[in-house]
């Protein structure tokens, strides 16, 4: 903070609230009260005393079950969505390539990470359907997609889909930490005879690990929240927490609004664990990463 | 340094340009087909033909301008204020802005509807309610963007030298920080655009036609149309984040940003 001299006329802390009062009432009325009213709205009956049915209820039956989904498929679209994601963006930021690739790769990746929900689900459909352009062009080819048991309606086909919003991200999110592996260290290394794996084995993984694993628990809240992709998608084919909650929902009605305030809680704890490791993994990134 | 890809990196990178690709071209062909092998634009036609398609376009876009003027109402004086006089305040107001990323979009409607049950219908009867819900789904990015642009531009002593100058608090806000932060607003409002345009949880619970309701309701009774539309929204996302990102090299820091509807 600066020293005075440019003081107004009014006192200090009358300024501040009224430049800030705005700021602070709607994100209590709109963020911070709706939040706190899924707090504790899980823990009450419709009498409005303490119970703990609503959070035993989301351990039980179908809502378990789409727990278990949702994690499933967060963890594995993390996993591999993560995995491509990096390998992409070595091989175009890694050095070594013409600097366009790199520009083109996150370019797109900027795109096709916010291009998600309803419309994402149609592209697929358009692909991978039934009727789609691949599925036919590999049923001509002799290969009968559908005919093997596959289907774009399944785990497997909404993961397929999740990628395509999770590698953008996972390019977005490493290529700096990428950036930061400096070309004196490789060539440091093969002075002293290292090998292209003991590189990575001894000094590149090392120092990119925390950057790689937060990267992949970022992706993985990010499956985690979606709804729109697997309800455009699937249409409650797969059960997600996701899609489960707008099922009570439904309607503008809550039919059990408190069952629906449990399984938010639900997800709310999971997220946070969730940003919770990715902020501590981000600290220890941030020795390398500039 | 030899600039060829080596082999194994040209697989990787054809790989994923395979992936990125062929949905895209996919989508086109499928929007294109007419039954019985043959091409034409019928598809595109049926939704200039059809009002809903104005109707729902046009109600998202005021949607997100109205999004964006609230974001920034709510943000640029309260951004400006915690970084010249009140930093003790800025890892509170950060910590609410990132917020959201805990509270995802479905969750905070549970929450809005729970709360606001029994509001007066001019408040929850119009979509005008939807802009409440954006303006948090957006706060993350817009925050981000104005911090970012406010730590690019000394406005300490711009704050002095306008003051010094004679001008009071509204002269220096709106004719001295506001044009040092055209990129950031900018870009806070590009991202604000594409999230909006895609949004589908709060409008679906909530029962309003948006857009992305609307490109829904006709992948359910009408596959080629629906292909169209997702290619509109595809250039519409393309629109916005071209911007985003021309305005992230006029601001010399890394725009990544990632936002928009699951």
């Amino acid at each position: 903070m600066r020293p005075g001299g440019l003081r107004g006329r009014r006192p200090p802390g009358l300024a501040a609230v009224i430049v800030l009062a705005p700021f602070f009432a709607y994100t209590l009325a709109f963020l911070l009260l709706p939040s706190a009213s899924v707090l504790v709205g899980a823990f009450q009956n419709e009498q409005g005393e303490f119970t703990l049915a609503n959070v035993a209820a989301i351990f039980e039956g179908q809502h378990l079950q789409a727990y278990i989904n949702s994690l499933q498929i967060s963890a594995a679209t993390a996993a591999a969505g993560g995995l491509f994601g990096f390998l992409m963006a070595y091989a175009a930021a890694g050095g070594g390539g013409p600097p366009w690739i790199r520009t083109a790769l996150t370019t797109f990746s900027g795109v096709a990470a916010n291009f998600a929900g309803v419309p994402l689900a149609f592209a697929f459909i358009a692909t991978l359907g039934t009727t789609g352009l691949l599925t036919q062009m590999l049923k001509s080819a002799g290969i009968d997609l559908y005919g093997a048991g596959f289907t774009l309606f399944s785990f497997s086909g909404l993961a397929l889909t999740y990628l395509y919003f999770q590698m953008p991200l996972m390019i977005l999110v490493i290529v700096p930490a990428i950036d930061g592996l400096r070309r004196e260290w490789r060539e440091a290394a093969a002075n002293l005879g290292a090998s292209g794996f003991e590189y990575w084995r001894y000094i590149g993984l090392p120092i990119l690990w925390p950057s790689l694993l937060g990267a992949m628990v970022l992706l993985f809240g990010n499956a985690f929240a979606a709804y729109a992709t697997p309800y455009a998608l699937t249409q409650g084919v797969i059960t997600l927490v996701t899609t489960q909650i707008g099922n009570v929902l439904q309607g503008n009605v809550l039919t059990d609004p408190h069952l629906g305030q449990a399984l938010a809680l639900g997800m709310i704890v999971v997220i946070a664990v969730a940003m919770a490791t990715y902020a501590a993994l981000q600290r220890r990134t941030a020795r390398w990463v500039r | 340094m030899s600039r060829r890809v080596s082999p194994g990196r040209a697989l990787w990178l054809g790989l994923g340009a395979a992936y990125f690709i062929i949905p895209l071209v996919a989508t086109m062909e499928f929007s294109l087909r007419a039954g019985g092998g043959r091409y034409d634009f019928s598809a595109y036609a049926f939704i200039l033909n059809d009002p809903r398609f104005r109707e729902s376009f046009l109600l998202s876009f005021g949607l997100a301008l109205e999004t964006i003027a609230v974001a920034l109402v709510l943000l640029v004086p309260t951004v400006y204020w915690v970084h010249l006089r009140l930093p003790r305040l800025r890892p509170v107001v950060e910590f609410i802005s990132v917020l959201p990323f805990v509270v995802p979009a479905i969750v905070l409607v549970v929450g809005l509807l729970d709360l606001y049950r029994g509001a007066p219908e001019f408040f929850v009867g119009t979509p005008q309610i939807l802009v409440a819900g954006y303006v948090i789904l957006a706060l993350p990015y817009v925050y981000r963007a104005l911090d970012a642009g406010m730590r690019a531009i000394d406005i300490h002593t711009l704050t002095e030298a306008a003051q010094s100058l004679g001008a009071g608090w509204t002269t220096t806000l709106f004719r001295v920080i506001l044009p040092n932060l055209q990129a950031a607003v900018l870009s806070g409002a590009f991202i604000t655009l594409a999230i909006v345009m895609g949004e589908f949880t709060l409008a679906n619970v909530l029962l309003f036609n948006t857009f992305s309701v609307y490109i829904n309701y006709i992948g359910e009774t009408h596959a080629t149309p629906a292909a169209a539309l997702t290619l509109i929204s595809f250039a519409i996302t393309w629109v916005a984040m071209l911007g985003l990102l021309g305005l992230g090299r006029q601001l010399g820091g890394r725009q990544a940003q990632i936002g928009g509807a699951r």
